[in-house]
């Protein structure tokens, strides 16, 4: 972290004065009058967006763990078909599995009779399940990949310590083995997480209303190009900071003895 | 062949894919062509503004620094998509002016063009970081013994820095390279027609979505999985003066 210290050099000061004044000309000079009129929704895009990315987080690093787990240390029946997923949905870009989700299972559906009078049809004639799904098997493709480095690499003492003590083979893994795997990869997680949040615009191009659809909406119907845009990047900054301070407060509970040992 | 095919069931996408008119598949391969060209031109713009921002971030005067910190950090934080945009329209309008100003009028910017340069500012960003990583990693030794013999500093970076940060920077740089040919994708939104939006088309138009989005998935599969073998390659080759980790002989 910079220090008050580090700011107060001459040479920062000059820059921070320069950005000040740049933020106050972009205040002045650009056009704002659309705020106040798309506030609301933009709000409900930002709700989205938040949302998307938490729900999509945490499902896919519940099947993260699986898939980890099966390249590490599975049989070659389970590890093999999970490297195939994970080289699969990390070789090929995000968007065209969107795509393939949506445009391809949601032409598929209403084929069948069935699916059609099932009592989940209203939600799947909605975009946002194609987009939590595309989001999730997105994320826990790339974390299935840094959680099988995550299990090799805890101690083989430790979990034969664990084994003598009588632990059942469960607990062992919930209280030694994912605990210790986790802390290795906090800061790659971190890392990932944003990665992630930068990959939810996506879900734009599939009629899902985030911040990103929003400021697109607000382009569209007045024609005003930079001052949307730039107000998003700065809600994408300050996400992105949200979480980076986040996991770093994480990592700071991690005991540093236990890594070191 | 087609005897296969039709035992299968898949005559039908194999016609949709062939590469003759009535299929589509030439338009999916034009598409990737124009994908790869993206790719190569944003690869090596990053690479250039990551050489020269590396060398910015560790032997620039503190100014230098700082503005660069801003560069990687907002680059890294903000989605491709929104900066797509951004350098897209602010590309397009600063060529505007400056053609106007000269007297020429407007001028239609070419797909290819827009799209290295949008893509090469970002791959800049991530370039920066790889090539400071790999550069700090070079035994500092090595360096000053180049500076004893009196090398002038591009002959030390042609001859002494580059070639020893090779071995580091290879794995980063080929996990970029893989970052370039997805977000190739991304251009898909400002309309430019790479491979993505040349099989949405092709899709809409013959209502075939499965076939052609698998279709394009495995091209985009191949290309990562080639690349991955030449970059292996490559570290093997940087890495060639330096003693097996494994040990004994290789």
């Amino acid at each position: 972290m910079i220090g008050l210290r580090d700011l107060l050099k001459p040479h920062r000061i000059v820059l921070i004065l320069l950005f000040l004044a740049f933020v106050v000309w972009c205040a002045l000079s650009l056009r704002w009058d659309w705020l106040p009129k798309y506030a609301p929704l933009a709000l409900e895009g930002l709700w989205r967006t938040i949302w998307l990315l938490v729900v999509t987080t945490i499902l896919g690093f519940l099947l993260a763990i699986p898939l980890g787990l099966a390249q590490a240390v599975g049989p070659w029946y389970l590890a093999a078909p999970a490297r195939v997923f994970c080289t699969v949905i990390r070789g090929t870009p995000l968007l065209l599995q969107i795509w393939l989700l949506y445009y391809g299972l949601g032409s598929l559906f209403p084929q069948f009779p069935a699916i059609r009078q099932s009592e989940l049809w209203p939600y799947l004639r909605q975009a946002w399940p194609y987009a939590v799904l595309a989001l999730t098997l997105s994320y826990a493709g790339y974390e299935g990949e840094v959680m099988r480095g995550a299990f090799s690499g805890v101690g083989k003492g430790q979990l034969e310590a664990a084994k003598s003590y009588g632990m059942r083979p469960f607990a062992v893994f919930r209280r030694i083995w994912l605990p210790q795997a986790i802390r290795n990869v906090l800061p790659t997680l971190g890392g990932e997480t944003i990665l992630q949040l930068k990959a939810t615009p996506l879900v734009a191009t599939i009629t899902v209303i985030d911040i990103y659809a929003v400021s697109s909406r607000v382009r569209a119907d007045t024609l005003i190009v930079y001052e949307p845009l730039l107000l998003l990047a700065l809600v994408y900054l300050v996400i992105a900071g949200i979480i980076a301070f986040f996991f770093r407060r994480i990592e700071q509970q991690v005991p540093s003895a236990i890594q070191r040992g | 062949m087609s005897d296969l095919l039709n035992m299968l069931g898949l005559a039908q996408s194999a016609e949709l894919l062939s590469l003759s008119p009535p299929g589509w598949g030439g338009n999916l391969l034009r598409g990737l062509l124009n994908s790869l060209q993206i790719a190569f031109g944003a690869f090596g713009m990053g690479l250039v503004i990551g050489l020269f921002g590396a060398y910015g971030k560790l032997y620039g005067g503190p100014i230098l620094r700082d503005l660069l910190a801003v560069y990687t950090t907002v680059i890294r934080a903000v989605p491709e998509l929104v900066l797509i945009l951004i350098l897209y329209y602010l590309g397009s309008d600063l060529i505007n002016k400056v053609s106007e100003a000269m007297g020429y009028g407007r001028v239609e910017i070419s797909g290819v063009v827009a799209g290295i340069w949008v893509l090469g500012v970002v791959q800049g960003a991530y370039s920066i970081e790889v090539l400071r990583g790999a550069i700090q990693a070079v035994p500092p030794g090595q360096i000053e013994a180049a500076r004893a013999f009196g090398m002038p500093p591009l002959m030390l970076m042609r001859r002494v820095t580059i070639p020893a940060m090779m071995s580091f920077a290879t794995p980063g740089l080929a996990n970029l390279w893989l970052i370039a040919t997805k977000d190739t994708a991304l251009l898909a939104i400002v309309g430019f027609s790479e491979l993505t939006l040349e099989t949405r088309q092709a899709a809409a138009s013959t209502r075939a979505y499965f076939t052609f989005f698998l279709a394009a998935g495995a091209l985009y599969l191949i290309v990562t999985l080639f690349s991955q073998v030449i970059f292996g390659r490559i570290e093997r080759w940087a890495r060639r003066g330096q003693p097996s980790l494994r040990g004994g002989p290789r």
